[in-house]
């Protein structure tokens, strides 16, 4: 995606941000609260239209497609907070998740494989779940559309670091498929340690990226502090 | 045994109320959005109805093989034309727009058809009954109201349960953003909702024209009915709305028992106890919401 902007009404909240995310890669973009990254991946995602600049995907330039269509392309966002359907069991979720019908390596059953416990849980009610249980499910949702292109926004947002450690280590498995991640987190360590590459947002502009080898302490925290 | 009279017809005249209710509960659920031309609306497929007899001469209940489908569709131009549109100036638009177009189709109806009370002809059918002793005896006409009645709605909680885009309704009912996120085009899950609680509507409008005269004014009586079917039962519950119909169905013809002056008073005294004691009404876990 290329110089995006996105206004919210006359507020700006991304000011010319560019990235790249390659097949089977994963990227991650740190940021404090109110950065622009949730924005960010909305408007790749396409519930947020950019007010100039341009998503594109396979080269092609998809900033005006609709985010129901943009699922069928293989784009799909696992929301901040989860968002699941309280009135639909954890097995109906799954299946929304599936919703586009894209073919892939993705099934209940390897959702299922991959992450046990909703196995055992598939005919709660998604309410019924502890947190670290209902962002398992966002993930499996979102794996059912079988993504070429993974957003998550905030795995870790009110988790227990060990539930976040179990999420995390799924991540591997997923890119093996050559599904790109993005991943947006405010967690810096946790971050750099799953990405291949970095991109610290500031107040709606990139301040610094690398690789996580390259990047140093104390450069990472004047770009997320601003300070 | 008067009682007992008085409760089973009242189930019958219930299962036409839940008939009413089904299509307003169902838009609720899915798009939340109150619509007030419901009565109206039935009233416009009893008038369909109606019009294809005096044309045709065909048998009532052979035109709802038109009036469903025609219904289907004005359920569809409703949505697309008015209440999508409605829906982004604000969440309460579409309760003035539906305000609006209640108004205009029972004028449109009244310089059509004029103000004379209409009934839709079933001959015998519609008064022969199944004598059980000298004070009971069970119409077949209100007995195959209430069937046709369980049968809708426990098709369409079945449809929302089972079917894919039965699941996809429910999500959306949930959180159209994120249904939009996973693939669902919201748009067109609320399209197929209108269309199906139209079809209900026509049902329930040609029920009613074989039932009972009906003027082009008559449609906010029922959507009344309606209303208080599905606070009774719940709102946005199907099971809730069959029960409900029900319940006041049974709670007018027994409030006719006591004071045969006005059976539809005692309808509305248990429509408002319902909402002082469980004001979220019986069924408060439901298919939707």
């Amino acid at each position: 995606m290329e110089s995006i902007d996105v206004h919210y009404g006359d507020f700006q909240a991304l000011w010319s941000v560019s990235l790249d995310v390659a097949v089977g890669r994963t990227l991650a973009i740190i940021g404090a609260n109110g950065a622009g990254k949730s924005t960010l991946l909305r408007t790749i995602a396409g519930a947020l239209y950019p007010s100039s600049g341009s998503v594109r995907f396979d080269d092609r330039d998809i900033s005006r497609v609709p985010a129901h269509d943009r699922v069928k392309l293989g784009i799909t966002l696992v929301p901040e907070g989860r968002r699941l359907f309280p009135s639909l069991s954890v097995e109906e979720n799954l299946k929304i998740g599936g919703f586009a019908r894209r073919s892939g390596p993705w099934s209940l059953a390897r959702v299922y494989d991959l992450l046990p416990l909703l196995g055992e849980r598939r005919h709660r009610s998604a309410h019924q779940l502890s947190g670290g249980e209902q962002q398992a499910v966002a993930i499996g949702r979102a794996l059912m559309a079988n993504p070429r292109l993974l957003l998550l926004d905030e795995l870790s947002l009110g988790l227990a670091p060990i539930v976040v450690q179990r999420l995390y280590e799924v991540l591997p498995d997923i890119t093996a498929g050559g599904t790109a991640v993005l991943l947006v987190e405010q967690d810096i360590g946790r971050a750099v340690a799953a990405a291949d590459h970095v991109q610290c947002l500031l107040e709606g502009r990139v301040t610094l990226e690398g690789d996580p080898a390259e990047l140093d302490r104390a450069a990472v925290r004047t770009a997320y502090f601003g300070i | 045994m008067v009682w007992v009279n008085a409760v089973v017809q009242g189930a019958m005249l219930g299962g036409l109320y839940a008939l009413f209710a089904c299509g307003l509960s169902l838009m609720f659920g899915v798009m939340r959005v109150v619509n007030l031309a419901h009565g109206d609306l039935s009233v416009l497929a009893a008038y369909g109805s109606v019009a294809i007899f005096d044309s045709f001469g065909w048998n009532p209940f052979v035109t709802l093989l038109v009036v469903i489908p025609g219904m289907a569709v004005v359920g569809a131009g409703l949505q697309r034309l008015v209440l999508d549109r409605a829906l982004r100036i604000s969440p309460l638009a579409p309760l003035l727009a539906t305000f609006g177009l209640s108004i205009a189709l029972e004028n449109l109806l009244l310089q059509i058809f004029s103000p004379d009370p209409r009934i839709l002809p079933i001959g015998n059918f519609g008064i022969s009954s199944w004598q059980l002793t000298s004070q009971l005896s069970i119409s077949w006409f209100g007995l195959l109201t209430l069937g046709v009645a369980i049968v809708v709605l426990v098709g369409i909680e079945a449809f929302l349960k089972r079917t894919r885009t039965g699941q996809a309704m429910r999500a959306t009912s949930d959180d159209p953003a994120t249904a939009e996120l996973m693939g669902i085009d919201a748009r067109s899950v609320y399209t197929v909702a209108a269309m199906m609680a139209m079809a209900t509507v026509a049902v329930a409008g040609v029920f009613l024209a074989m039932r009972t005269t009906f003027t082009p004014s008559s449609g906010p009586d029922y959507l009344i009915f309606a209303f208080e079917a599905v606070v009774i039962g719940g709102i946005g519950s199907v099971r809730g709305t069959l029960v409900g119909g029900l319940l006041l169905g049974i709670a007018q013809t027994v409030g006719a028992q006591v004071n045969t002056a006005d059976p539809i008073l005692a309808g509305d005294l248990f429509f408002l106890a319902v909402l002082v004691l469980r004001p979220r009404g019986l069924f408060r876990s439901s298919v939707l919401a």
